[in-house]
């Protein structure tokens, strides 16, 4: 087992236990808590999560987890947020009624539109896609994605997407319809992934050996 | 829209990997999750779990065929058979399942949909349909693995969990099931006129051909596949190689 302390932020939502699994493949154990003190003390947090947005951040704001998530990002400590989890970072959400996320980062989810020129787009989006890279950021910002290619596939699975106030923030997005879902986000140490990593098969396994040896 | 998910389902009864012809007459294949490993590295999409027999003895086998599973196999898993209630959805998905399907559960109970798609969300809250064919364009709804009649349409059936939140139907055709001689076209495309959720097509692959034909001409958005696996008739690298050939989106795998 590597050195490095990862903790999954465990607050009842949906299927942790396979992040767990996908990080233990990895050669690293990853506890799963709701604790304040083993998170912030930990090297690399990951937010999971599945399932509505408003519930999921009314988890969060019992048990003061969003506080700590804040100083997560505060003190600099890389977190990867996972579907959901990606999604609460944002300022706001529109699923089933307003609610107020994390915001750490600026933008809102938005229902994706099932309509697109008048062509009906299924939702909920559940498949495997590419991503399409961001060409305003450096090599440098794409370190998460080291050698995984052009061409490999990402599990997705929700119904609704994060629009971005600031592109600078967007690492990579994926064609769903017509609709560019961000599928990929960036700020300072915090990265956001639309798709499942721990259900993309191999290529999956690759993001989250990336963020288990990325700097922070 | 997306592309087409190849998903490997695989029926069980008690500890072994079973398969039938209609649902019925099961013969034993092995270790589940022997097979389910093989297809993972194999590079399929999605696996299906549907506990045959849960729904007839009340009892569910499979929390620790998934907690064995999420060990080294990193693809969607979704769960069916002999969930009856929300504690049962619970239990599953801590065992690492990402979706349950339901059947007999929610022809008795349709408030059980709402209530899974509410916590869980409707992505995590797979119809199960067990279809069987009455006349030209209409079907009934079977449970209890094509056993019982309940009386339902399939069509009126789907249309009314989808508004109650099911976020996914997975349509098997008792008739076609386990036959090999393709899926039922029609009734893939009856529920897909209808409805705005994706589709699992399950009952009678066969060849190539019939994935192709139930996307292209019925308009499924993933296909279940069973014996044609299970027996090993085609390899999936085969498989998916002749769906993008002709033309349907796929996944597509350079390691595997």
């Amino acid at each position: 087992m590597k050195t490095s302390k990862v903790v999954i932020i465990n607050y009842n939502a949906g299927n942790l236990l396979s992040v767990q699994r996908a990080f233990e493949y990895c050669g690293v154990k990853a506890e799963l808590t709701s604790d304040h003190k083993k998170i912030l003390s930990a090297s690399k947090v990951v937010l999971p999560g599945v399932g509505a947005f408003g519930a999921a951040m009314g988890e969060l704001k019992n048990s003061g987890l969003d506080d700590v998530i804040k100083e997560i990002d505060f003190k600099k400590i890389p977190l990867l947020g996972i579907c959901l989890g990606m999604q609460l970072l944002m300022q706001q959400s529109e699923e089933f009624g307003n609610h107020n996320g994390l915001g750490l980062i600026q933008g809102k989810v938005i229902p994706i539109p099932p309509l697109l020129n008048g062509k009906k787009v299924k939702i909920p989006h559940i498949g495997w896609n590419i991503l399409n890279k961001s060409k305003k950021l450096q090599d440098k910002d794409f370190s998460i994605l080291d050698s995984v290619r052009d061409k490999d596939f990402f599990y997705f699975v929700h119904s609704y997407m994060v629009e971005l106030d600031n592109l600078k923030n967007l690492l990579a997005t994926a064609d769903y319809g017509g609709h560019k879902i961000t599928s990929m986000l960036k700020k300072d140490s915090i990265i956001g992934c639309q798709f499942h990593p721990e259900k993309s098969g191999e290529v999956g396994l690759k993001i989250i050996n990336n963020f288990i040896n990325s700097k922070g | 829209m997306s592309n087409t998910r190849l998903i490997a389902r695989l029926d069980i009864k008690g500890p072994n990997l079973i398969k039938g012809i209609h649902l019925e007459g099961l013969r034993v294949i092995g270790d589940p999750n022997e097979s389910a490993l093989k297809y993972y590295q194999q590079g399929i999409d999605e696996l299906i779990y549907m506990d045959c027999v849960a729904s007839l003895y009340n009892r569910n086998h499979l929390s620790d065929i998934i907690k064995s599973a999420a060990k080294d196999i990193f693809v969607p898993i979704t769960i069916g058979g002999g969930i009856r209630s929300i504690d049962d959805v619970n239990d599953i998905l801590r065992s690492g399942a990402d979706k349950i399907a339901i059947n007999t559960a929610a022809v008795k109970n349709p408030a059980l949909i709402t209530e899974v798609a509410r916590r869980y969300g409707s992505q995590c809250m797979v119809l199960s349909v067990e279809a069987k064919k009455v006349s030209e364009e209409y079907w009934e709804v079977y449970t209890d693995n094509g056993r019982e009649k309940t009386g339902l349409e399939v069509v009126d059936w789907v249309k009314k969990c989808v508004k109650l939140g099911a976020g996914e139907l997975l349509i098997t055709s008792v008739d076609m099931e386990g036959t090999r001689k393709g899926f039922d076209n029609s009734l893939i495309k009856a529920v897909s006129n209808e409805v705005s959720v994706p589709i699992i097509a399950s009952g009678g692959m066969g060849k190539t051909q019939d994935l192709i034909d139930v996307v292209k001409v019925a308009g499924a958005d993933a296909v279940a596949m069973a014996d044609i696996l299970h027996y090993k008739r085609i390899a999936l690298a085969e498989i998916r190689k002749d769906a993008i050939n002709a033309g349907l989106g796929v996944r597509q795998i350079e390691n595997f």
